[in-house]
C-alpha cells in the first residue's frame, strides 16, 4: 500500500505531522483511524484535476494545516457559548460544541425531552459503544477526502437518538472560539428510529479574523415513517476554511427536508450525501448561498435513489455579489432497480456584479428505464425591466434590488416549516442585504 | 403641471418620439390616442424614467421639476406613476409587501413617517374593497397568477394607495372584460381630483366612455398631430387613424 510518501504540501505535511502526533491520544480505535488517514493520505487534498474537486482547489485553499484546538476549559467554553449568537434564541435543546468538543455540563442529560438520548461521542469511542456500529453509514462519504480527514481526527461530538414524535427542536451549535486559526473535527450521528420525527438545527460559527478550519460531519439514520426537518446555518468567521458534510440514510415511507444557509466564511464546502434506502421517500434538500467579496462557497451533493417510488427534489439558490466565486454540484444517482424514481434538482444564481462567477454541475446518473429525473441550471443577473416597475412605484434602486434578491432566496427558504426559524433565516439575509449597501 | 416640450427620443439608433410637446393641466384628463407604434407606450415609459431610451432633446416638466434628471424612484415620489400596459410578475414578493415597500418608500422620499401596520392594512383593506379585489389575492406573490382583469385593478390599487399627482395609464383597458372595465374606470374615477392630472393611452374610444377627457391628442410617428375636446374621440373612432397617417409621410 502506498504510504504517506505522496504528501507535497505544507499542509499535507502538517496533516500527517498532527495525526502522528495525535493518533495515540484521540479516544477509540487507533486502527480504524488510521485506516480513515491512509485513504486521505493516497492522495492527499484534493485538487482540481480531481473531478469533484475541479471548482474547490483544496490543496490551492488550504495553505497550512491549523493546530487542531485543545479542549476548552468550562469557562472558556461558556464565554464561546455567550458570544456565539447564530440562531441561539430559537427556542430548542441546545447541544452545544466549542473548538470540536461537546460541552457536556450545558445539557442536563436528566432534562430530556422525550425521546431524545444523548451520548458523548468521546467516551463512546473511549469506552466502546453499540451505536458506533452504525457511525459511518454511507459510502459516497467514505470515499471522500474530506470525510476521511473528519474520521482520521474526530475528537468529540454526540450520538443522538430519536424514539417517537419529538417536538422540541434539536440545535447542535458548532462554535469556534480563538483568537489564533485552529482545526475541528466534530462528528454528530443521529439516529432516527422508526416511525420517530425530529427538527434538527445545524449552527456553524467561528471568530473573525483567523483562518479557522473546521470539519464537521454529521450523519443520520433516519428509519421507516420518520420526518426529518433540518435547517443547516453557516455563519463561520470570515476568515474560515470551513468545510462540512451531511450524510445520511433514509428508510421507507420517510419525509426529509432539509436547506442549508451559507452566510459565512471565506471558503466553504458543504457536502451533501443522501441515499434513500426505502420506498416511497421523499426527500427536499435546499440551499440559500450568499457570497460577496473574495469568499468561495460551494455546495456538493450527491443524491443516491436506491430504492424504488422515491421522490427527490434539490432547489439551490446562490447569490453571488463582488468577486465571489459559488459552485453548485449536484449529482442524482438512479441504479437500474430504482423504478419510478422521480427526482429533479435546479440550481439557480444570481450574479450581482461583474467580477462574480458561478460554477454549475448538475449531473444525472440513471440506469433505470422508468423514471423521471430533470435537472436545471441557471445564472442571470437581477430583471432590469423588474427592477424598473419596483423603482417606478418608488423604492430606490438598492431597496428594489434587496427585494428581488431576498425573493429569489426565499423560494429556498420558504420549505422552512419552523416559523421563528424560517424568520431567523429571512433576517439573516435582510442583514446580508444591508451589509451589501 | 406637465410640460413637455421638444421631447425628442431614440431606441436603439431608431427614433420614436421627434419634437413632441404636450401640456397636461392640473385635474385635468388628458387623453393620447394613435396607431400602433405611433411612440405613445415610448412617451409613459419615458416620463417615467425607464433607462432603455436615450433622450435627445428635449425636457419634461412637472410642477417645476425637470423629471429627466431624476431616477424612476425620485419621479415617482414626485407624483408620477405609470399604470402599466403590462404588469409584471414578481414571484417570491407578496404583493402586501411590495405594497408597503412602495408606500414606505415614498413616504421616505418625502420626509414622512414611516406607516404603521394596523394603518396600512387599513388603507390597504379598504382600497382592496372598491376595486372588488379579495385578501387572498393580496397575500399571493405580486401579480403572479392574475388574470389580466386582475393585473390592472392591481395597477390601480397601487394608484389609490401612493396617491400619486400625475397618473399615466398605459392601455389599461387592454385584456379588461366589460365587468373589469367597469371596475377599473370607477376606480380611476373615484381619484379625480383637481390637485391630480391623468394622462389615459389608448387604441379605443371605449374606455374613454368610462374615463370622460377633458382634452383628446392624436399622436403619430412621434408627435402630438392634433388637440381637441372628447368629441375628437368620437371623430376618430369613426374614421380611423388613416387622416393623421398621411401626416407621418409628409
Amino acid at each position: 500500500m502506498a504510504g504517506v510518501t505522496l504528501m507535497k504540501t505544507p499542509a499535507e505535511t502538517g496533516l500527517a505531522q498532527a495525526f502522528e502526533t495525535v493518533k495515540t491520544t484521540l479516544p477509540g480505535d487507533v486502527e480504524s483511524r488510521a485506516q480513515a488517514f491512509e485513504l486521505f493520505a493516497r492522495n492527499g487534498l484534493p485538487h482540481r484535476r480531481v473531478e469533484e474537486f475541479k471548482y474547490t482547489d483544496l490543496r490551492a485553499l488550504m495553505r497550512e494545516a491549523a493546530p487542531f484546538a485543545a479542549t476548552p476549559s468550562g469557562d472558556e467554553a461558556k464565554a464561546a457559548l455567550g458570544s456565539a449568537k447564530a440562531l441561539a434564541d430559537i427556542k430548542a435543546l441546545q447541544v452545544p460544541f466549542v473548538n470540536g468538543h461537546f460541552v457536556r455540563d450545558s445539557v442536563d442529560s436528566k432534562a430530556l425531552p422525550e425521546g431524545v438520548e444523548i451520548v458523548p461521542l468521546a467516551e463512546a469511542l473511549a469506552n466502546g459503544h453499540d451505536w458506533l456500529a452504525r457511525l459511518s453509514p454511507v459510502a459516497w462519504a467514505r470515499q471522500n477526502p474530506v470525510y476521511q480527514l473528519n474520521s482520521s481526527f474526530m475528537a468529540d461530538g454526540v450520538m443522538l437518538r430519536i424514539v417517537g414524535q419529538v417536538t422540541t427542536p434539536i440545535h447542535l451549535r458548532f462554535v469556534t472560539a480563538s483568537k489564533s486559526a485552529v482545526a475541528t473535527a466534530t462528528r454528530v450521528l443521529v439516529l432516527v428510529e422508526d416511525g420517530a420525527s425530529v427538527k434538527l438545527i445545524e449552527t456553524h460559527e467561528s471568530t473573525d479574523g483567523a483562518n479557522h478550519q473546521p470539519n464537521d460531519v454529521v450523519e443520520l439514520i433516519a428509519g421507516d415513517r420518520t420526518t426529518v426537518h433540518h435547517v443547516r446555518l453557516n455563519a463561520e468567521g470570515n476568515q474560515s476554511l470551513a468545510l462540512s458534510t451531511l450524510a445520511m440514510k433514509l428508510g421507507a415511507e420517510a419525509s426529509f427536508n432539509s436547506i442549508n444557509v451559507v452566510a459565512g466564511s471565506a471558503t466553504s464546502r458543504h457536502q451533501v450525501f443522501a441515499v434513500l434506502n426505502g420506498e416511497n421517500t421523499k426527500a427536499q434538500i435546499n440551499g440559500a448561498t450568499m457570497l460577496k467579496g473574495r469568499q468561495h462557497g460551494d455546495s456538493t451533493l450527491v443524491v443516491e435513489h436506491a430504492a424504488p417510488n422515491c421522490e427527490s427534489r434539490e432547489l439551490f439558490k446562490t447569490v453571488v455579489d463582488g468577486e465571489a466565486t459559488g459552485v453548485f454540484q449536484g449529482k442524482i444517482i438512479v441504479p437500474h432497480h430504482a423504478q419510478k424514481t422521480d427526482g429533479r434538482m435546479m440550481s439557480a444564481a444570481l450574479l450581482l456584479s461583474e467580477g462574480a462567477a458561478m460554477n454549475n454541475k448538475p449531473e444525472l446518473e440513471i440506469f433505470a428505464d422508468d423514471v423521471q429525473c430533470g435537472h436545471g441550471a441557471t445564472c442571470g443577473q437581477l430583471d432590469e425591466d423588474l427592477l424598473f416597475y419596483l423603482m417606478a412605484r418608488g423604492l430606490p434602486k438598492k431597496e428594489a434590488e434587496s427585494l428581488l434578491i431576498q425573493a429569489f432566496l426565499g423560494e429556498a427558504i420558504e420549505f422552512v416549516d419552523n416559523e421563528e426559524v424560517r424568520e431567523a433565516l429571512v433576517e439573516i439575509v435582510e442583514g446580508w442585504l444591508k451589509a451589501r449597501g | 403641471m406637465l410640460e413637455i416640450k421638444n421631447l425628442v427620443v431614440q431606441i436603439e439608433d431608431k427614433r420614436i418620439l421627434n419634437g413632441l410637446n404636450l401640456t397636461v393641466n392640473k385635474g385635468e384628463i388628458a387623453a393620447i390616442m394613435g396607431p400602433n407604434g405611433s411612440g405613445k407606450s415610448t412617451l409613459s415609459y419615458v416620463i417615467a424614467g425607464k433607462e432603455d431610451y436615450e433622450v435627445l432633446d428635449g425636457e419634461i416638466i412637472l410642477d417645476g421639476q425637470n423629471l429627466l434628471e431624476m431616477e424612476p424612484d425620485q419621479r415617482a415620489a414626485a407624483g408620477v406613476f405609470l399604470a402599466f400596459q403590462y404588469p409584471l410578475e414578481i414571484p417570491g414578493v407578496a404583493s402586501m409587501t411590495f405594497l408597503k415597500a412602495a408606500m414606505n418608500a415614498q413616504r421616505k422620499a418625502r420626509g414622512q413617517d414611516e406607516l404603521t401596520t394596523p394603518d396600512f392594512i387599513k388603507r390597504v383593506n379598504a382600497a382592496a374593497a372598491k376595486l372588488e379585489i379579495p385578501k387572498d389575492m393580496l397575500k399571493r406573490a405580486l401579480n403572479v397568477g392574475f388574470s389580466g382583469g386582475e393585473k390592472k385593478r392591481m395597477e390601480i390599487l397601487q394608484m389609490a394607495l401612493l396617491e400619486p399627482t400625475f397618473c399615466i395609464l398605459d392601455e389599461t383597458d387592454s385584456g379588461l372584460d366589460i365587468d373589469a372595465l367597469r371596475i377599473v374606470s370607477e376606480g380611476v374615477n373615484a381619484l379625480r381630483s383637481p390637485d391630480r392630472a391623468f394622462l389615459v393611452i389608448t387604441h379605443y374610444q371605449r374606455l374613454l366612455n368610462h374615463i370622460v377627457p377633458d382634452t383628446v391628442h392624436v399622436m403619430s410617428a412621434g408627435r402630438i398631430v392634433k388637440t381637441g375636446g372628447k368629441e375628437l374621440a368620437l371623430e376618430l373612432e369613426a374614421n380611423g387613424y388613416a387622416d393623421y397617417r398621411e401626416t407621418e409621410a409628409a
